[in-house]
Parts: structure tokens; sequence; C-alpha cells
């Protein structure tokens, strides 16, 4: 039996006495593309936050590779790639290649020394994300796609099993996002890495994720999309036009 | 005189070495906290230090141990700023401004108590770094080793909350543990500097280089190493200047970082964009 890569049950998360998440359960096995779904407030970036330890939920459990997410200890098994606009200086003074560095301090112990395999990790990764021309350059002075891809490649230079990103696309024009998202579905096929993608952008979902997941404090829908497209369930809840919009493909 | 002559003086050896050892971990220190948005920690903590040199100069502790005597009082109140943060849901800088309050109004009570300000306490509001003495000085190198090697050993770790706390969550690293140990350095740090720059301007040691050093460098590492280039010099300028034209040390050292800031910020606008 495939272990799962992550398993929830019966999740639920209270902010300032407002039920946000209620009786979240799912499973996420190795080489899934999961997209996760829903409208602003819905608790999708709450869900993420809660499964990193970022949260602490009321009720529940959440497992990562099999272990109780307290006691989990192995974070280079598991890349993050937070909302940009969220959390990003743009005066912050550190040039790519410390940035995309800072990805492998999880699975080291303090001082978390830099060895050459580090280099030659960092290296490796810049050329796959196609930054490496802009190696030494400061995260401030790029354009938002530039730092985006900057941001992956912190994620990924550990070579995590486990890639959670939430709204990475947020902000970038549309060529940028489709790029983004094909090299996202490198790594998920190429290197079988378990992808958990919590976006607005429904289309792209559908495109790529091989699972979905729409949540409105409580999962709405779980399934594949061509799935949620067909359901009469999901026709009645958001009306047979909302229907058309999300599922239509370009 | 010449610098020669200037530098035969055992008082100049000694706040020369004393002064460029401070204006190292300041600098170091200062480019995490300008960046994490606690500048002022060093203020709020320096106030602190006022309470507790009183309660020191109270009890007639030897003026050579005053440094020691503080550490205790503001290690305790770094953790306290920490906790009001954490506990009582209120911004950092409010936080800072409490024990700020706090530090600087029992300082005052305590020195009323005592019979008014005398000589001691206004050396160290206004720092003299030319009263340096050997044992001050051996303190200063110590407690110097322990901060350099506390930063060595957490560098990576203060760099990744540095640049998000969350991200570093996420990668494992205990980031209350990395705080605590930010704001712990910085305690030890406010105390060396007061006979530095004074109380009253140790946060000028902090904050200035680091903000100079953001304007031209180019990476987290030069960043740090930049600030503490600028604070040495500064200090060392500022100790020859002040000898040479009979001006106060500290108040000097800070007027020469404020310049070094101006150049920096000028070199930044026409030369580096």
């Amino acid at each position: 039996m495939q272990l799962d890569v992550l398993a929830i049950d019966g999740l639920c998360f209270n902010y300032d006495g407002n039920r946000v998440l209620d009786g979240i359960s799912f499973r996420v096995q190795a080489g899934d593309y999961l997209g996760i779904v829903g409208p602003n407030g819905s608790g999708k970036s709450t869900l993420i936050r809660t499964v990193l330890g970022l949260a602490e939920p009321a009720e529940g459990k959440v497992e990562l590779f099999g272990a109780a997410r307290a006691q989990f200890s192995e974070w280079r098994r598991i890349g993050y790639l937070p909302q940009r606009i969220k959390f990003f200086n743009p005066n912050f003074p550190a040039t790519v290649e410390e940035v995309v560095r800072l990805g492998l301090l999880a699975g080291k112990r303090i001082p978390r020394a830099v060895t050459r395999g580090d280099d030659e990790a960092v290296g490796k990764t810049l050329e796959l994300m196609g930054i490496t021309g802009i190696r030494r350059k400061l995260i401030g002075d790029l354009s938002g796609g530039q730092q985006q891809r900057v941001l992956l490649a912190r994620a990924v230079v550990g070579g995590p099993e486990l890639l959670i990103l939430d709204e990475p696309t947020t902000a970038l024009d549309p060529e940028t996002r489709e790029n983004f998202y094909l090299l996202l579905e490198r790594l998920n096929r190429e290197q079988n890495t378990t992808v958990i993608l919590v976006t607005h952008d429904t289309w792209s979902i559908g495109k790529y994720a091989t699972r979905f997941l729409y949540l409105d404090k409580k999962i709405i829908f779980a399934g594949t999309f061509d799935d949620f497209c067909r359901s009469p369930e999901m026709t009645s809840f958001f009306g047979e036009h909302a229907q058309h919009l999300i599922c239509h493909r370009h | 005189m010449t610098i020669a002559e200037i530098l035969s003086y055992g008082f100049i050896q000694r706040a020369l070495i004393a002064g460029t050892l401070i204006a190292v971990l300041c600098a170091v220190l200062g480019v995490f906290l300008v960046l994490r948005r606690l500048s002022l920690i060093g203020d709020g903590l320096a106030h602190v230090t006022f309470g507790s040199v009183a309660v020191a100069l109270i009890f007639r502790i030897n003026p050579v141990y005053v440094t020691l005597a503080s550490v205790p009082l503001v290690l305790l109140s770094s953790l306290g700023i920490l906790k009001l943060t954490e506990r009582a849901r209120i911004y950092g800088d409010a936080a800072i401004g409490i024990v700020s309050s706090l530090g600087i109004a029992c300082g005052v009570l305590l020195a009323s108590v005592a019979g008014g300000y005398n000589v001691d306490l206004f050396s160290y509001l206004f720092g003299n770094i030319l009263s340096i003495s050997s044992t001050e000085l051996a303190i200063s190198a110590l407690l110097f080793g322990v901060v350099m090697i506390m930063v060595a050993l957490f560098y990576n770790d203060l760099f990744a909350i540095t640049f998000d706390e969350d991200l570093a969550r996420s990668s494992g690293i205990k980031t209350d543990l990395i705080n605590k140990v930010l704001v712990l350095l910085t305690a030890l740090t406010v105390v060396l500097a007061m006979k530095v720059v004074g109380i009253m301007l140790i946060s000028a040691l902090l904050i200035i280089p680091a903000v100079a050093a953001l304007q031209v460098a180019r990476g987290f590492r030069a960043t740090i190493v930049t600030a503490a280039g600028f604070a040495v010099f500064s200090v060392v300028a500022g100790i020859f200047g002040s000898f040479a034209l009979n001006l106060p040390t500290g108040a000097t050292i800070v007027i020469i970082n404020i310049i070094l800031f101006v150049l920096a910020f000028a070199c930044k606008r026409f030369f580096l964009k």
C-alpha cells in the first residue's frame, strides 16, 4: 500500500470565534498534482498554514509522510512557496544565489554550513529554472516573474518530495504564469514531485492538476477536474453558467 | 600631535580596541534588526541599561563591574519585549516603547533616590570610551567572543528568519528560539556599547552602519561586511577626531556615521542606479 504524503482527518480551524475550516479530510499520495481552489476567505491559505505548522488547528489530525505533524522533523522533504506579495520585502539585500541556498537549510544541523555539494545543487536548480544569468543580482532588482522563479528555485533546491504552493502566480502576467505552470508540470512529471497548488486560477488547475479540490470552509468537491465538470451536484451548486466558466478550456 | 603620538597613549589603544570590537558587533546585529524592523530595540534596551546602571551605582558597585552588573536585567528585559509581542498581541515597536519607558522611569527614580545625577551616571548616558580600563576591555573582549561565536553558529538561521519567518518555520527552523537568540545577543551588545557612545546614542551604532551598507552592498553577507567596515571606520575616526578636536567621542562617532550614510545614499542615487 502506498504511503500517504499528506493525510488530513477532521481538520477544524477557528479564527476569532469563527470557523474557518470545518471537518476537512483528504489524502495526497506520491506523484499527485492536487489543485485546491475556492473563493476568497474559503480557508485555502489557512489549510496550507495548518499543514506546515504555521497555524494550530482547533481539532483534527495532520500527518506528513506517515508522521503526526507535531512529531514531523524531515522538513527537507517539503518545499513551500508562499504568495509572493504577502511577505516580500523588495529592499531585502540578498542575491538570487543566497535566497536559493536558503532552501537547503532544512536538512542540516546548526550551524547549517554550506558544502560544495550545496553549491552544485544551487547551480543545477538555477539552470533548471532558467535563472543562471541573474544569480548575482539582488532579488529586489528582479521582475515579478523572475522573483517567483527564484522563490520556486528556493522551494525545490533541496529536492523535496512534496511541493506546496500558495497562490504562486498572483501578480504574474499571463505568459509568465503559463511558463510557471509548465515548470511545475515538469517537476511533477519528470521528478515525480507531489504538488499541492492553491490558486484562484481554475483554468490552470483543470489543465495541469490530476486531482481537484473545491474548498469553501469545508470540502465542496474532491475528485478529478473532469468529474467536477460532469457532476450534476456541482451544476446545481454553482449554476450552469458558473460551472461552464470554471470548466471551459481554451 | 602625530597619529603615532596619539597611539602611544594606553587609553587610546584601549579605546580603539574596545571600540572596534563593539562597532563590529553593533553592525552585524544591526543588519538583522533593521531588516526585521526591530531597529529601536537597541534604544529600548539602552534605556533599561540606564535603570540598571542607576541600581548598580546605588549599591556602590565598582564602576568597572557596572557593565557586568547590567547584563542580567537587560537580558531579562529583551526577553520581556519578545513576550509582550507574543502574548499581549502588540506590535514590536509598542513593546519596545513599554519596556523602554519602564527602564528610563526606574532609572530616573533610582538616580533621584541616590541623590541625583553624578559624573558616573553621565558617563554612561553620553559615553566615555576614552576612560575604558583594562578590566573593562577584557570584559568587552569576552562578551565580543561570546556574541560572535553565537552569530557564527546561528548565522544561517538568523538569515532565514530575517528573509521570511514563515518560510524559515516551514524549513524546520525554530524561529522562537532564534528570535530569543537575536534579542539576547542585542542585549549583550547594548550593555557593551553604552561605554562607547553612551546610552542615549547606542541605537545610532546599531542602525546607521546597517542602513548605510544597505544602500551600497550587493548581497546579504556583503551587507554585513560593509556595515562592519562602516562602523569600525566611524569609531576609529571618531576617537581620533574627537581627541584631536577636543570633542565628545560618542557624539563624534554618531556624526561620522551620519556622514557615511549620506555618502552611501548619494553613491546609490548617482552611481549604482
